[in-house]
């Protein structure tokens, strides 16, 4: 195929296919396993510092806030993160140090919330270095492109723009078209991180609501690890195996964490903590602002557990309940 | 409520809510795009369709979500699938309309949402593409909603995160963008534009109560096209300002 043009961004988590079957081959077992383990134990054997990291969900939904907590607790360092939509999962993470390294489709904001302190400054102060931007279609791309075992996927995006100089993709001419079209290269990620609404002990894994892009998140990473609102028996999968949206044959473990995407939203279940994430917002303006912050609800705090205890308890957790069933404002009486 | 009380952000909503056609789609994200759009089925286009980027097709939305991927965009939905399948919808050429906001454009409707300064060492980091290049590139008629100042309306911008006419007539097509696609208005603080037929340049189509062609003139660092006829927008009704408070009770947008 004719190559018109190169984008010069770095390419991150890509292999071989062969070498990618080849690694699935040794390390990813078939074995209907009990995989259920702490937070803490998956953190501890599979997140390594330097891994290249996804996190599902949408940046502030659906994220497993619980891992993202753990993580910084273990203080792993120079992780290579991929921003799809990176909001208070990657800015958490930028701003306890944790990141050396993004490919940005879209970081450092927090949507409707404006801009993010935390991950502009370590931008715009060398901490964090961006190797390559990328549109959101075509970071799903990469990782549909990873999950189907292909190396690239053709995509009639980011063609003409900065956007693609600066990604790690080409231009080529369709040889039926002729026509130019961007070639997205497949990305594996040493490391998926993901929260589901129900997970059995195995794996099985069922999502309510959009799934965004962790059909092909889950299929591409190389370790992919869950934590569920709940943990449920084998027979609840099996009764309905049309909702299973990842099968346990990907995943390698299994953790139980009942809002663990707190202060993020999880669809059905609980909405946005705004009260709390314009604490952060608050805060992590400064770097003492920051790490004061870290120390009161990540390192200030044992568990998962503790931390929903500090952040107001079952008073709060109700109240984010009534607010995603359309039945209470945004903020409770006492944070407005 | 008067009429003369509206906020400036009630008459962008009401501006953009009218260019959308009923039995149309668009892809939407949060702030302006989706009050808009809920304003627009709320009043002239019952059936319009939208759609999120992140899954939700065809919502009803309650209120204004804060997220993309909020719940709120698929409540009530007809569908709550993923971004592959959305994205595919526009590659496909389903979606005629897409909203994006920018933090500087050119000329030809090219927009910046990434860096001011060096790309390595940026003076100020912006959260880059998003789904902003997907839409620019795939919708049929992209909507711009920004501020207009001279350090935003540039001759030449930073970072071209999203296509808009490129360098001209022709280029989106040479780059392989799909022919028929482009930037369709730009909305402002000051006025609506469109794209000139032949050269593609922005063309100013109405300017906003009180707004002079001097004001938009003195708001640019490119040369606008003026022409000697413009319209004037039309202020939002009570009525129009009632459902915008419905749909952002907290006045998180709408109020500014």
């Amino acid at each position: 195929m004719d190559i018109l043009t190169e984008g010069e961004g770095r390419l991150l988590g890509w292999h071989d296919p062969d070498e990618h079957r080849s690694w699935v081959r040794a390390n990813k077992t078939r074995e209907l396993k009990d995989k259920r383990m702490s937070v803490r134990e998956a953190v501890e054997r599979f997140v390594q510092d330097g891994d290249l990291i996804a996190s599902g969900g949408f940046g502030h939904v659906r994220i497993s806030m619980a891992f993202i907590y753990e993580i910084i607790r273990q203080r792993r360092r120079d992780l290579v993160v991929l921003a799809k939509t990176g909001v208070h999962d990657v800015d958490l993470l930028i701003g306890a140090g944790c990141v050396r390294q993004v490919e940005v489709a879209y970081a450092f904001g927090h949507e409707l919330r404006g801009l993010s302190p935390a991950g502009r400054r370590a931008v715009e102060s060398g901490q964090v270095e961006v190797v390559a931007e990328i549109s959101n279609a075509a970071f799903q791309w990469r990782l549909l492109a990873g999950a189907m075992g292909i190396p690239f996927i053709p995509a009639r995006v980011l063609l003409g723009t900065d956007t693609f100089k600066k990604s790690a993709t080409k231009v080529a001419r369709d040889p039926w078209s002729g026509k130019p079209v961007c070639l997205v290269p497949a990305c594996h990620p040493d490391v998926a991180i993901l929260h589901v609404h129900r997970c059995d002990p195995y794996g099985n894994a069922q999502i309510d609501g959009i799934l965004v892009m962790d059909f092909e998140l889950a299929r591409a990473a190389r370790r992919l690890l869950i934590t569920a609102e709940e943990i449920v028996d084998e027979e609840v999968i099996r009764r309905q195996p049309d909702r299973t949206t990842i099968p346990f044959f990907l995943v390698d473990a299994v953790c139980e964490a009942p809002y663990g995407a707190h202060p993020g939203l999880m669809p059905y279940h609980y909405y946005f903590d705004e009260a709390h994430i314009r604490e952060w917002l608050t805060l992590s303006k400064t770097e003492e602002g920051a790490k004061e912050y870290l120390d009161k609800y990540v390192f200030g705090v044992r568990d998962f557990e503790a931390y929903l205890e500090r952040v107001g308890g079952v008073r709060k957790l109700n109240h984010l309940k009534r607010v995603e069933q359309l039945r209470a404002p945004l903020f409770q009486e006492d944070e407005a | 409520m008067s009429e003369a009380e509206y906020t400036p952000t009630e008459l962008l909503a009401a501006v953009a809510a009218g260019m959308l056609e009923d039995k149309r789609s668009v892809l939407v994200g949060t702030g302006l795009p989706i009050i808009a759009a809920t304003l627009a089925r709320r009043t002239h286009a019952p059936q319009l369709l939208i759609v999120f980027e992140a899954g939700g097709i065809g919502p009803q939305v309650p209120v204004l979500p804060i997220s993309v991927g909020d719940s709120r965009t698929f409540y009530r939905a007809v569908a709550a699938t993923s971004m592959h399948d959305v994205m595919s919808f526009l590659q496909n050429g389903y979606v005629d309309y897409g909203f994006l906001g920018g933090a500087a454009i050119d000329a030809y409707g090219n927009v910046n949402t990434t860096v001011f300064g060096d790309w390595k060492r940026p003076q100020v980091r912006l959260p880059g593409s998003g789904g902003a290049n997907d839409a620019g590139s795939l919708c049929w008629r992209t909507i711009i909603i920004m501020r207009q100042d001279r350090e935003r309306f540039l001759a030449k911008l930073p970072f071209v995160t999203t296509p808009g006419y490129l360098t001209g007539p022709g280029a989106r097509e040479a780059a392989g963008l799909p022919p028929g696609t482009g930037p369709y208005r730009v909305i402002t603080q000051l006025g609506v534009y469109g794209f000139d037929e032949e050269s593609c340049r922005m063309k100013l189509l109405a300017t906003h109560p009180g707004v002079t062609r001097d004001d938009v003139r003195a708001s640019s660092s490119f040369e606008l096209i003026i022409p000697d006829e413009v319209e004037t927008t039309e202020p939002p009704s009570v009525q129009v300002r009632r459902i915008l408070r419905e749909i952002d009770p907290a006045g998180l947008v709408i109020s500014k």
